[in-house]
């Protein structure tokens, strides 16, 4: 398989039953929290050499992202696109596709969404409006993946490339898009037309939270159980773990190469609609929260199990949603928080290697 | 690397018999909850073929593996000339003069064999191309081997990748080389051969370490036999004793160590009553003229003509790589025809998938057990229903039935016998042999009507190759047509009703299981090959 060794390693690691040596669950949970809190230090140093007290940096993060009722609020609600991102990347990584192309597959659905929303608004009910432009954002970021799917699954091109290369042409066709085909002309600053609040995504008891959080939910979920649990996600898998077995047993390995694109990236799509119709409004030129970067992460931290997923979507965006405010109040650039997870991810995966290296010496 | 030392030339030690080149003091080695080796004690010298013999699973690829700084040991020592050593790499291996050949194969497909076997020298040195073609040629010469030195790994069959890999031990300069079953895919020609190169390298004063199955091989080729069971030492036979014994104690001796409770059976063969198929009826199987073309260099199969009679077993004999491998994939499905027909039960099925093919009753039992045959980080109980995910009962609107597919991997591990410490356990920690009965399993589950068996009993131990045959005696016997691909002659002989004689891509003949058989296979294979090379 050309996405080699790593991605196999993955699916070991997904599939090997982790509580295999005893301590498994405890075991599991100091190889990741402590990596966490490792990073913390370190990143708590670094402020420190920027000449800003950690202490006060994090405690801001925390009181801005999780413990204020607006901060909680704004937090779960960015975890609705983010766990369409990782639903869509679980399903991908776990078939053994890397699909690298998230930045794209999402600005053209979002952009899609924000361009049909408020013109199908004259024409529909808007439960119905909101579901017409789900579906389009979902479509056409199937369509963006359509290349890199039919060029992998009947050519053998390794869609790292190509998904990358797709996801810089989307980026600028959304870009486009908004400029030149869906500009609102009632403002100054290019964008599209916004979707009246009462109009977008309704909101859950009362609260800003709306119902993205439970479309993210469910869809997150259901791609575990379905990998899981379901003869279908066991066909992704073993193409995924090994694509010549796969084609030995009779599985149509291209069929399901190209249907594993479909999926993960218009689980994608939906991310970019649920942002617009819950979140966002509308789409400004130039406007790429670049989601893929993040997530790509968060779902290897998690080993690719969607549960987990949502415990580190939960700490990205409060992370995240904490670190916008800090960035305002302590000055410290709002990339700091993807810092502070790169440390995470480096830390992880040298204490991940030293742990196999010490198994493979002991006693396994 | 300069040339020289792609060269195997050992330096000759004369070292007093006495003195081993490596010891091993009471090695441990044990893997979650099984032990695979235990207090191990083995002294192995210069001048000797030392023989390690074991049924499936007994510890001899783990020993390797420690020996080769793959695994390093639990507990005990490994002693090099004299001093406790720690193995902490293969490279380090390579270091002290200690080389291996693997029981699976360790290429890297994508590359070339030259490459291959490049690999390993330092970065910074240029490929010593025209020094390894030197070398290569030298020692295909001296033990008959025949590679493409850039032929892709990847489209060379198992057996031409075993030689690339013999050949890659030989190429390094090592006192102690160690063999993992490497005969299990060569001919009775190659073997003899290996063994006479075996004998050679010893009497230049290498010591070796021999792996095999085949009692004969242990016999003919060792100076000295230890025996593993249960990942303990059971037994040595010194080389006098060897020389003392005749056959038929030898091999009562050898056997009783190795299974302590069976009987050696005296015969390691079934004997089939043969039966002449009645071909009047229609042939449940007909190849027309079929023609697959090889991918970059390797064999391609051309104008192959053949019918398979239900309950028939056909043995499709030859030498490894001559195409037998692409007339089972052309048959199962995994390979387009260039040209020609493909009827099974009187309907064409060129331009059926894999899948509608085995629906039809068709199944394949791959010899490439580790690439292709199974998914090594998924459990043993996932592999043994590989081929029919989605199927009810095991899986019920598509959703698992995880207590229903344990129910049947437990049943199917205990009638096979595959020692496996859990139906959890991913099947790629299980020891070859049990990897191999474990795919065995999954191919004779359900409705049948074609078996292809391509090396259905390699790397399985005495026992369970008796069983085995048994198995597909069996199958033969209930009335489902069989296709028997070996490139072990004595098993083609014992089981099969019709031999067809692979040699170049093509059939070279097709002949009746008569006395005189064997001398008529054998001809054909030698004829066929000597014809074109
Ligand atoms: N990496 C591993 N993890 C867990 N168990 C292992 C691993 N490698 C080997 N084992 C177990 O150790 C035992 C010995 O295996 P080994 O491969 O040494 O057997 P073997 O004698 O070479 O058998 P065969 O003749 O079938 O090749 C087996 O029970 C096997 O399942
Ligand atoms: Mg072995």
């Amino acid at each position: 398989m050309n996405t080699g060794e790593a991605d196999g390693n993955v699916i070991a690691a997904v599939d090997a039953p982790t509580a295999e040596d005893g301590s498994g669950v405890i075991h599991i949970l100091l190889l990741t929290v402590g990596p966490i809190v490792l990073a913390l230090v370190i990143s708590g140093a670094l402020l420190l050499i920027l000449g800003v007290n950690p202490l006060t940096y994090y405690a801001v993060v925390l009181e801005r992202g999780l413990f204020t009722s607006l901060g909680l609020e704004q937090s779960i609600t960015r975890m609705g696109p983010l766990l369409l991102v990782a639903a869509g990347l679980i399903v991908a990584f776990r078939a053994g596709i890397w699909n690298l192309g998230v930045d794209g597959q999402f600005l053209l659905g979002a952009v899609l969404a924000a361009a049909s929303a408020p013109a199908l608004a004259h024409a529909l009910p808007p439960a119905l409006v909101l579901l017409a432009s789900a579906i389009l954002a979902a479509i056409v970021g199937v369509v963006w993946s359509l290349l890199p799917a039919l060029l992998r699954a009947y050519h053998g091109v390794n869609e790292i490339i190509t998904t990358l290369m797709m996801t810089f042409l989307g980026t600028s066709l959304a870009n486009v898009l908004v400029k030149l085909m869906f500009l609102d002309p009632a403002t100054t600053v290019p964008q599209t037309r916004t979707l009246p609040v009462d109009d977008r995504l309704p909101r859950l008891f009362g609260t800003t939270i709306n119902a993205g959080l439970l479309i993210g939910l469910l869809a997150i979920v259901g791609v575990q159980i379905m990998m899981a649990h379901t003869a279908f996600g066991l066909k992704l898998r073993t193409v995924g773990a090994n694509p010549v077995a796969a084609a030995h047993a009779g599985l149509p390995v291209a069929w399901l190469t190209v249907l594993v694109f479909a999926l993960s990236a218009g689980l994608i799509g939906l991310a970019g609609a649920v942002e617009v119709l819950g979140i966002q409004g509308n789409v400004r030129a130039d406007w790429n929260p670049a989601y893929g970067l993040a997530v790509i992460p968060l779902v290897f931290l998690a080993r690719l199990n969607g549960y987990a997923a949502i415990a580190f979507v939960f700490l990205f965006s409060v992370l995240s949603i904490g670190g916008e405010s800090a960035a305002r109040r302590v000055g410290v650039p709002t990339f700091f928080t993807l810092v502070l997870i790169a440390l995470i991810m480096i830390i992880l995966a040298t204490v991940e290697y030293a742990d196999q290296r010490a198994r493979a010496g002991r006693a396994s | 690397m300069p040339a020289d030392t792609l060269m195997a030339k050992p330096h000759a030690r004369p070292q007093p018999l006495a003195a081993p080149l490596v010891a091993l003091r009471g090695i441990g080695k044990r893997f979650a909850n099984v032990v695979a080796n235990e207090s191990i004690d083995l002294e192995l010298r210069a001048g000797e073929v030392h023989v390690l013999l074991g049924e499936n699973g007994a510890g001899k690829s783990t020993l390797v593996a420690l020996l080769s700084g793959l695994l390093q040991p639990d507990a005990g020592q490994i002693i090099v000339d004299g001093s406790p050593m720690r193995i902490l790499s293969p490279g380090a291996a390579l270091a002290l003069g200690i080389g291996t050949v693997f029981q699976h194969v360790m290429l890297s497909p994508a590359l070339t064999v030259a490459e291959n076997l490049l690999l390993g020298q330092g970065w910074w040195r240029r490929p010593a191309r025209a020094a390894l073609d030197q070398a290569v040629g030298a020692i295909a010469r001296d033990f008959g081997l025949n590679v493409d030195l850039d032929a892709v790994t990847g489209e060379l069959s198992l057996g031409e990748q075993q030689q690339v890999e013999i050949i890659r031990g030989l190429l390094r300069q090592t006192r102690l080389l160690i063999f993992d079953e490497s005969t299990s895919m060569l001919t009775p020609q190659g073997i003899e051969e290996l063994g006479a190169l075996m004998r050679r390298l010893v009497e230049r004063g290498l010591a070796i370490v021999f792996i095999t199955h085949k009692l004969d091989e242990a016999r003919r080729f060792g100076d000295r036999i230890t025996v593993l069971r249960l990942g303990r030492k059971v037994g040595e036979i010194s080389s006098e004793r060897l020389e003392a014994l005749d056959d038929a104690s030898a091999h009562q001796e050898i056997v009783s160590l190795m299974f302590e409770t069976i009987k050696a059976t005296g015969e390691a063969v079934v004997g089939k009553e043969r039966k002449r198929v009645a071909m009047s009826g229609k042939p449940l199987l007909e190849l027309r003229d079929i023609t697959v073309t090889g991918q970059s260099g390797s064999t391609g199969i051309e104008a192959i003509s053949l019918s398979v009679w239900p309950g028939e077993v056909l043995g499709i004999a030859g030498i490894d790589g001559n195409g037998q491998k692409l007339i089972a994939e052309a048959i199962a499905g995994q390979r387009r025809l260039d040209s020609g027909k493909i009827t099974f039960g009187g309907i064409a099925i060129d331009n059926l998938d894999v899948g509608a093919r085995r629906k039809l009753g068709i199944r394949y039992l791959t010899d490439d057990r580790l690439s292709e045959g199974s998914v090594a980080a998924f459990a043993v109980s996932a592999n043994l229903l590989l081929k029919e995910i989605g199927k009810e009962p095991f899986w019920s609107r598509g959703f698992t039935r995880t207590a229903v597919i344990d129910v049947h991997a437990n049943a199917q591990v205990k009638e096979f016998d595959v020692r496996t410490p859990s139906i959890r356990t991913p099947i790629g920690k299980l020891s070859g042999g049990n990897i191999q009965k474990a795919l065995l399993a999954r191919e004779l589950f359900g409705d049948a009507r074609l078996v292809i068996f391509s090396k259905p009993t390699y790397g399985l131990d005495y026992n369970n190759i008796v069983t085995s045959r048994r198995r597909i005696a069996e199958v033969g016997a209930r009335g489902i047509a069989v296709i028997l691909i070996s490139t072990d002659l004595e098993e083609i002989l014992a089981l099969s009703d019709r031999i067809a004689v692979m040699s170049r891509g093509r059939i070279a003949g097709i002949l009746e299981n008569t006395g005189d058989a064997r001398l008529a296979v054998g001809g054909l294979m030698v004829g066929g090959a000597l014809e074109h090379g």
